[in-house]
């Protein structure tokens, strides 16, 4: 599915990600995780294309095609999807209005045909459902005035009704309470499929006790340190970053 | 595109002289020998020629207003003709001498042929739709006993209408454009609703036969009477082509009690080159007046075109529970410049205002808010709500406001909520995340910020102000 190579990111000319190797199959869910300033957000970002960023080496591969050489739209059109951690607000702009925009851009770059409004709004309302979202949101401005925990389950929602190949979740947790965090993980687990794939985030291991990881990565100072399976995720929670550090420290 | 508009322009007008060189056309220069010979050529009856002269007059005596914040080249007054015959553009034989990129514009404005072919002045033939669109609109009309027609017939067959209301709301002496309009004004429209009669359908300058040519000194008037309702459009979405620089029109509305007078105007005139050169200066006053009681009236404009735009619809709240409101967006882009806003001067008791502005600034555009909230000492229970927001794209445009409240009573009561805003980059990548092209997420964004305003436009209306919003900050971000 996505095939990462040295990938080496600039932000304001200060290198962040410092040569990182993954590669990530259909079907599966690798997990992110690491201490805060690490550069998981920062992978995240760049993988999707934010402009503030600068690959200065290495390469990324989507389904064998060149996806740093792409448009965020386009990345967006080719199946990636990020669900961002401070979900930015559009007033004036409905959630389904742009949603449906978004979507239909999508169908047409697919070659596929692009939905009417009562097509829409009919899978639409499905979609909602999945992330218990009340359908008065459908006709809200673009998170605006939304609590932290609707504006994660907006993204969700986003994911659901784009439906990508492969979704990266940025500190998609955060912010969460323990109800909140429960329907965004049921929503992520309803759409896993052997046809897709996930990247993620996290600062804590808590999320990943219900998206269930096949792989977790260990991210430190812009690098994979480790990986390993679930377990690893565990191993972290209890004994914390430091441990790994000292490791590093120790081989270093 | 910007050159390619310039060069449309500045050859039609090369053309436009050679192949018509009329008796018609008085020499450059103002004085009040050409005021006579307007007034004259237009066959004006004797009151008419002394309100013009006297509005001449009045104009000498005052100078140019230098208030506004807006920069531009001085406008020589003698170096402009006053009156020319309607002129004859060169015809051209068929789209293709168009310009591509202005057709381009107006396919992204999903424009039909036959007005494409209108709008960029195209001979057209004898059985051009809107024709018979035309006659019937004008049938339906008279049948309601509504008077609809260009300002120079109103003057000959309704004297007595025209003769009570021009000037009533804005005097000849009323600004230093005001004045020099009505001294020279060329021709526009009028309108007459009668008692009681709600007019059935919106009435567009579009339909209104011999309006191609109303000149760069328009003079517009609507009367509604007692209890009659209508909406009137002016404008066009797509971009006019216009030889003058300077325009200085003047619209006056009055209701009456009961009456309500709905006034949407888009105004999408040629902006000048990236760095504003060519563009139209656009100097108009334009006020209504609620004289009876219960009376509205609702201004909506959608500014994106024009160099220089300096425009105040407002509205003078006469009768008692009298409603007015100002709804605007103004886009400036490139070099543009305007100062616009309303004024709503409270006399009337329980008297309410409304004032929506939104002003987007891109490029090296700046963007003035201005208005007046003004309550007088008897306007008892007066109330006034403006809500003045301004959306920045880049870093080197900028928006100003400058609102005055004068208040005289102590009953009344006054709001007023600001805001500033930037499309982020932030907002533009989420959009792009999402599959919406940067095009795309830009013009969402600034329709989504202008949709209180858009509310207010007549559907058709509407729907193309919100393509052309995104057509005049094509190329502003990154």
């Amino acid at each position: 599915m996505i095939e990462i190579k040295n990938l080496h990111a600039n932000v304001n000319g200060r290198e962040i990600l410092k040569g990182i190797d993954l590669t990530v199959k259909a079907g599966e869910v690798h997990a992110i995780m690491g201490p805060n300033g690490s550069g998981k957000s920062t992978l995240a970002q760049v993988l999707a294309g934010h402009p503030a960023y600068q690959v200065t080496q290495g390469s990324v591969l989507l389904d064998g095609k060149d996806l740093l050489d792409m448009e965020p739209e386009e990345r967006s059109h080719a199946g990636l999807f990020l669900a961002f951690q401070y979900p930015v607000e559009i007033p004036g702009v409905s959630n389904s209005y742009f949603l449906k925009a978004g979507l239909n851009e999508i169908r047409k770059a697919r070659g596929e045909e692009e939905l009417d409004s009562m097509q829409f709004l009919k899978l639409l309302k499905e979609k909602m459902k999945l992330v218990e979202m009340e359908a008065s949101f459908a006709n809200r401005p673009v998170n605006e005035g939304f609590s932290g925990g609707e504006k994660k389950r907006n993204e969700i929602l986003q994911m659901a009704v784009l439906e990508p190949k492969l979704a990266i979740l940025d500190e998609t947790d955060s912010g969460l309470d323990i109800d909140a965090l429960k329907i965004v993980a049921e929503g992520v687990n309803k759409l896993r499929s052997p046809k897709n794939a996930a990247i993620v985030v996290t600062h804590y291991q808590r999320l990943l006790n219900y998206i269930v990881p096949d792989f977790v990565h260990v991210l430190v100072n812009g690098r994979i340190v480790k990986s390993g399976g679930k377990e690893l995720a565990l191993e972290l929670e209890a004994n914390g970053y430091d441990t790994i550090k000292e490791e590093l420290q120790q081989t270093a | 595109m910007a050159e390619s508009i310039e060069e449309l322009v500045s050859r039609e007008y090369k053309y436009g002289f050679t192949t018509d060189i009329e008796t018609d056309t008085i020499p450059p220069g103002l004085n009040e020998e050409v005021v006579r010979t307007i007034s004259r050529k237009k066959n004006e009856p004797e009151w008419l020629t002394e309100w013009r002269l006297k509005a001449y007059r009045s104009w000498l005596t005052m100078t140019e207003p230098h208030w506004p914040n807006l920069t531009y080249t001085p406008v020589d007054y003698q170096s402009i003709s006053y009156y020319s015959a309607p002129k004859q553009a060169k015809t051209l034989e068929s789209l293709d001498e168009v310009d591509p990129k202005l057709l381009e514009t107006y396919e992204k404005l999903g424009i039909s042929l036959t007005e494409q072919k209108r709008l960029s002045g195209i001979a057209v033939d004898a059985v051009f739709d809107s024709v018979s669109v035309a006659t019937t609109f004008k049938e339906t009309l008279k049948e309601k006993g509504i008077i609809f027609c260009s300002f120079s017939e109103a003057v000959r067959e309704h004297p007595e209408l025209v003769r009570q209301y021009l000037g009533s709301v804005v005097p000849p002496t009323d600004n230093f454009f005001a004045a020099l309009n009505s001294a020279v004004f060329s021709d526009g429209s009028f309108c007459y609703i009668p008692k009681g009669v709600r007019c059935p359908m919106e009435l567009s300058t579009y339909f209104r036969i011999n309006a191609s040519n109303t000149g760069q000194f328009e003079r517009t008037l609507i009367v509604a009477d007692e209890g009659s309702y209508v909406s009137y459009l002016e404008g066009c979405t797509a971009p006019m082509r216009d030889e003058n620089q300077l325009h200085a029109a003047v619209v006056e509305l009055v209701a009456l009690e009961k009456a309500e007078i709905k006034y949407s105007t888009v105004q999408n005139w040629y902006a000048g080159d990236k760095e504003g050169k060519g563009g139209i200066f656009n100097f108009v006053t334009k006020r209504g007046k609620c004289a009876g009681a219960f009376s509205k009236i609702s201004w909506t404009q959608v500014e994106t075109g024009s160099a220089i735009t300096w425009k105040y619809p407002s509205v003078i709240l006469q009768g008692d529970d009298s409603i007015g409101e100002f709804y605007s967006v103004a886009v400036v882009n490139n070099r543009q410049d305007a100062d616009t806003g309303t004024k709503m001067i409270h006399l009337g008791r329980n008297t309410r205002s409304t004032i929506v502005s939104k002003g987007i600034s891109a490029g090296r555009g700046n963007n003035t808010y201005r208005g007046l909230v003004n309550i007088g000492r008897n306007a008892h229970n007066a109330r006034n709500y403006t809500q003045c927001d301004s959306m920045l794209i880049g870093n080197r445009c900028s928006a100003n406001t400058f609102p005055y409240i004068e208040v005289k009573n102590s009953t009344s009561s006054v709001e007023h909520e600001a805001s500033t805003s930037k499309i982020g980059e932030d907002q533009i990548f989420y959009c792009k995340q999402r599959g919406i092209n940067t095009e795309n997420a830009i013009s969402m964004i600034i329709n989504g910020f202008a949709k209180e305003v858009f509310r207010n436009l007549p559907m058709e209306f509407a729907v193309e102000a919100q393509k052309l919003l995104g057509i005049s900050l094509e190329g502003s971000v990154g």
